[in-house]
């Protein structure tokens, strides 16, 4: 757990091959994963867009899930955080059964994401989003709020605090006023992560957190995804075509083709992975 | 805390402004300077702004749109009028003032209970579909209350459905509806009525619950994954608009000496929303402002008599193709270039 | 039995004028994506100029609705023309106020032409009527043609819109304005065609329910309208059949209900149905629920 700081030293962890259903058995072995999903599966009126979708996620364990675009692994997100109700197998989030769950209480489980598409409230300042983001952190009702009661003025100021603290870690606080609409794209992307981390999650998931990067954010963001980690002490899954960063940073990665896992391992294996390289490369061929 | 300091400063600055409005409308009424028509306009104007301030925070800020928000003035101005009859019969409680506020708590109270009936249903669906099922919702409120006789017997309340005949004096009477009312209603209790509005409404905004409600309207899908829970917060919103239209139902209903179940027809829902378009969706001044103006705008139309609606109906279509005439919105965005807080929520709308 | 027969053709016959109605609003809707609060409005002005080119003009009446249906044409167009296309990138609630706006505007105009004392219709479609069960249940011709109306309007449209260059437009242009425009069809020329055809739809509904309930004011429009435009929503807004079926349920359950349940409480018997079937069926009995793409 301690071990796993830098870059460097995540490539030499040693990996085990994949007959189980999670990427790095060994990691966190004794205590519940944060994530275990059984055959999972969505049909789309008979279309499966995802099918028999195995996977565990270590405490601390930061995956990666790949592939050929139109692979299904936004679908993968939006099954686990219950968008969509899958039509097979079963999620459990810290041992608990999701089932019946929606959105909401997958979040109050502990699951929180980002989108593909950026889904922030842009007319809002940026200190307000990431306080929507403490909606369940820091509370008080409805009266409070409007007759001001000392529950209002205490509450706002935790929000105000505990914001500007999670701000910080990105080096955000000097924006907290402004509209998040109006950000640079990629602090747009930080916003929607630190509005993420907001929600306490003992899970993250990230999906596509470098799209429209240059290389040098990219490579700040791979830093801050291990700081985040490192700090909170939460797994984090993430989607990614930026090959630099799964490889970089993910212990496990997870391929994904057609809604199918076809290959789990280190970024190691999964390079050498001769299925892996026909999927990719079969795209290329057409594309 | 600095964001919280300025968002109280513009609270303050809001009352401010109604409060000096208010001094200024008294002063001429005491020196008789305003015209008789006009004064009698003074408390339908409190009203419309309440209903029109109390609609934006269900079509601005939350994002939905409401087709029968006169219904819920219609709860609250027929439970206004028999909760002071039956005040003065079975307490005999003579001061109008207490026994008006009491029945503008009882209108809130019932038409609250009526927005969390209709709520449920209604906000499980979403955009055009929950607007009209808020306009069924409208009529089928006013075609209950054409049935409803309430009769007062000794300070006993007696309820019928579609039959007349009750013991006692009969007070709300089917069609005709409310015939017996005794007018409370005074321009400083309309005027209290609006700041507490603004009080509710604008607090609300600036709060854990306001964000959460803005947030599901922003974008719904987000909200949920951080944990909102977007059937509530809507329900809040469209709950507390309730009770607020009830209370302005009850200060128009014992506005007069009778209620009459016809006024809170469509149009008036429809009257309703125009205000808060024109005001700007999500814009609790310009509510404010559209509601008082379009509420004297046919009165000061009087001159072109027969034509004044057809004129009305004009300036309506106008106003809407020049705001939203790229041009003349480009125009405006250089003109006043700083956009204000609370022209935000402008775009989020219940476009959505 | 006899008089629940009675009612079902009644139903069915007031059925029939709300799917007219309601094909145009989902017409409209289907393509521009707007609640045309004015189509309601529409209705009472194709029964006024019908009964102007009947009572003014001792017109056939035949010749009397193909009047109204050009005007209402012409008007249809006019209004989407002038008061519509100019929102076309606006919000819907801007939109909305604006025919909203329409609406009012055309029921002053009405006033104003035709003061608002109520104008008794001319019964132009009884020709007699079929007695059945000696005589206790009388359906007459005013109900056929209604009937016959309503079924003829209905096998026309689903033609036009499979089968016609036009209709295929239509059907692109409700699926997607942009693909439809870069495809080459003219978006504005095919919205314009819509409203053409739901005001000329919308002039023949004002003859047929004018004939059936002959008081015409200048807001004679506007509760039908309502009706109708839940009918829509009832069957599935931007589907025809969807109307068709909308409409003549809901004619149904209002003559049932005035007869069975209560008089007074008909209209909210109509409004409660819609409420539940939209509980459990939320884009209405024939519409495609759409998902929202995450």
């Amino acid at each position: 757990m301690t071990q796993s700081t830098g870059k460097k030293r995540l490539l030499d962890t040693k990996m085990v091959p994949a007959p189980s259903q999670g990427i790095i058995p060994e990691r966190d072995l004794l205590s519940t994963p944060v994530l275990e999903a059984r055959h999972l599966g969505i049909e789309f009126g008979g279309l499966k867009a995802v099918e028999d979708f195995n996977l565990i996620i270590g405490k601390t364990e930061i995956a990666g899930l790949i592939g050929p675009n139109g692979a299904g692994k936004t679908t993968v997100f939006n099954l686990l955080t219950k968008v969509y109700q899958p039509t097979m197998g079963t999620i459990l989030v810290n041992g608990k059964d999701t089932a019946g769950m929606n959105t909401v209480q997958a979040n109050k489980l502990g699951i929180a994401r980002t989108f593909q598409n950026i889904r922030l409230f842009s007319n809002m300042t940026v200190e307000e989003n990431v306080r929507i983001g403490l909606h369940n952190q820091v509370k008080y009702g409805m009266f409070t709020g409007i007759f001001r009661l000392p529950g209002y003025w205490k509450g706002e100021k935790r929000q105000h605090e505990k914001a500007m603290e999670l701000l910080s870690l990105f080096d955000m606080q000097d924006m907290a006023s402004s509209r998040a609409g109006s950000l640079p794209y990629g602090a747009q992307r930080r916003l929607e992560i630190v509005r993420a981390l907001a929600t306490n999650p003992s899970l993250l998931l990230l999906d596509e957190p470098a799209a429209g990067m240059n290389p040098h954010e990219t490579e700040e963001l791979m830093h801050n995804i291990i700081k985040i980690r490192d700090r909170f002490q939460i797994a984090i899954m993430l989607i990614e075509h930026d090959m630099n960063l799964v490889m970089g940073i993910c212990e496990g990665i997870c391929v994904l083709n057609y809604g199918r896992i076809i290959a789990k391992g280190t970024a190691d294996e999964i390079q050498a992975n001769p299925v892996v390289i026909e999927a990719y490369l079969g795209k290329k061929k057409e594309g | 805390m600095k964001k919280l300091k300025k968002s109280a400063i513009n609270s303050l600055i809001s009352y401010g402004i109604v409060i000096l409005a208010f001094i200024v409308c008294q002063l001429t009424i005491n020196a008789g300077t305003m015209s008789r028509s006009l004064k009698g306009q003074m408390i339908p104007i409190c009203v419309y702004i309440v209903m029109a301030v109390s609609l934006n925070l269900v079509v601005g800020i939350s994002g939905e749109l409401s087709l029968g928000h006169a219904g819920f003035m219609s709860v609250g101005a027929f439970s206004g009028a028999i909760f002071s009859a039956w005040l003065l019969e079975a307490f005999h409680i003579e001061s109008t003032v207490i026994r008006l506020i009491l029945s503008m708590l009882a209108g809130g109270l019932f038409a609250g209970i009526a927005g969390v009936l209709i709520g449920i249903p209604v906000l499980r669906l979403r955009g055009d579909y929950l607007a009209i099922v808020t306009l069924a919702f409208g009529e089928i409120i006013r075609n209950v209350m054409n049935c409803l006789y309430f009769s007062l017997d000794e300070g006993r309340l007696h309820v019928s459905f579609n039959n007349p005949v009750l013991p006692g004096k009969l007070i709300v009477n089917g069609p005709t509806g409310a015939t017996v009312v005794q007018k409370l209603s005074t321009f400083p209790m309309g005027f209290a009525l609006i700041l507490f509005t603004l009080f509710v409404v604008l607090n609300l905004t600036n709060s854990r619950s306001g964000r959460a409600i803005m947030a599901t309207r922003d974008n719904r899908i987000a909200a949920e994954a951080m944990g909102i829970n977007v059937t509530k917060y809507k329900m809040m919103a469209f709950v507390t608009a309730a009770a607020l239209a009830g209370m302005a139902g009850a200060l128009y209903g014992l506005n007069s000496s009778t209620v009459d179940p016809a006024k809170f027809k469509f149009d008036t829902s429809i009257l309703v929303l125009v205000f808060v378009v024109l005001g700007g969706i999500g814009n609790i001044w310009g509510s404010i402002i559209a509601a008082a103006l379009l509420t004297v705008l046919p009165e000061l139309l009087r001159a072109f008599s027969n034509y004044r609606m057809l004129v009305y109906a004009i300036v309506l279509i106008l106003v809407m193709l020049a705001t939203n005439n790229p041009m003349i919105r480009s125009l405006s965005d250089r003109l006043f270039h700083r956009k204000k807080p609370a022209a935000r929520a402008q775009k989020g709308g219940a476009s959505e | 039995m006899v008089s629940f027969l009675r009612f079902l053709i009644n139903g069915i016959s007031l059925g029939s004028v709300y799917a007219i109605i309601a094909l145009g609003y989902t017409m409209v809707y289907g393509i521009a994506k707007m609640l045309n609060f004015a189509h309601g409005d529409v209705i009472m002005v194709g029964a006024y100029i019908a009964f102007c080119a009947i009572s003014y003009l001792s017109l056939p009446p035949l010749l009397a609705v193909l009047c109204a249906m050009a005007v209402c044409t012409a008007l249809g167009i006019i209004i989407e023309g002038l008061a519509y296309r100019p929102l076309r990138q606006a919000s819907k609630l801007a939109v909305l106020i604006t025919a909203i706006g329409v609406s009012y505007l055309l029921q002053n105009s009405a006033q104003l032409i035709w003061s608002a004392n109520p104008k008794v219709f001319p019964s132009i479609l009884n020709f007699g009527a079929i007695k059945l069960f000696d005589g206790s249940l009388v359906i007459t011709s005013q109900t056929i043609i209604t009937i016959a109306a309503n079924i003829v309007i209905m096998l026309v449209l689903t033609m036009f819109t499979g089968k016609t260059k036009m209709g295929k437009a239509m059907r692109a242009v409700s699926e997607d304005k942009g693909a439809a425009e870069l495809m080459g069809i003219n978006v504005n020329r095919t919205i314009s065609v819509t409203f053409a055809i739901g005001s000329a739809l919308a002039a023949i509904a004002g003859v047929l329910l004018c004939s059936a309930y002959p008081t015409l004011q200048p807001t004679t429009g506007s509760m039908p309208g309502i009706k109708a435009f839940t009918a829509a929503v009832f069957g599935g807004i931007g589907s025809i059949p969807g109307a068709m079926l909308g409409g003549l349920l809901l004619g149904l359950i209002e003559i049932l209900g005035k007869a069975y349940v209560s008089t007074e409480l008909g209209d909210a018997i109509v409004f409660a149905v819609l409420i539940v079937v939209l509980l459990f069926k939320p884009a209405g009995l024939l519409g495609k629920p759409m998902r929202e793409k995450v």
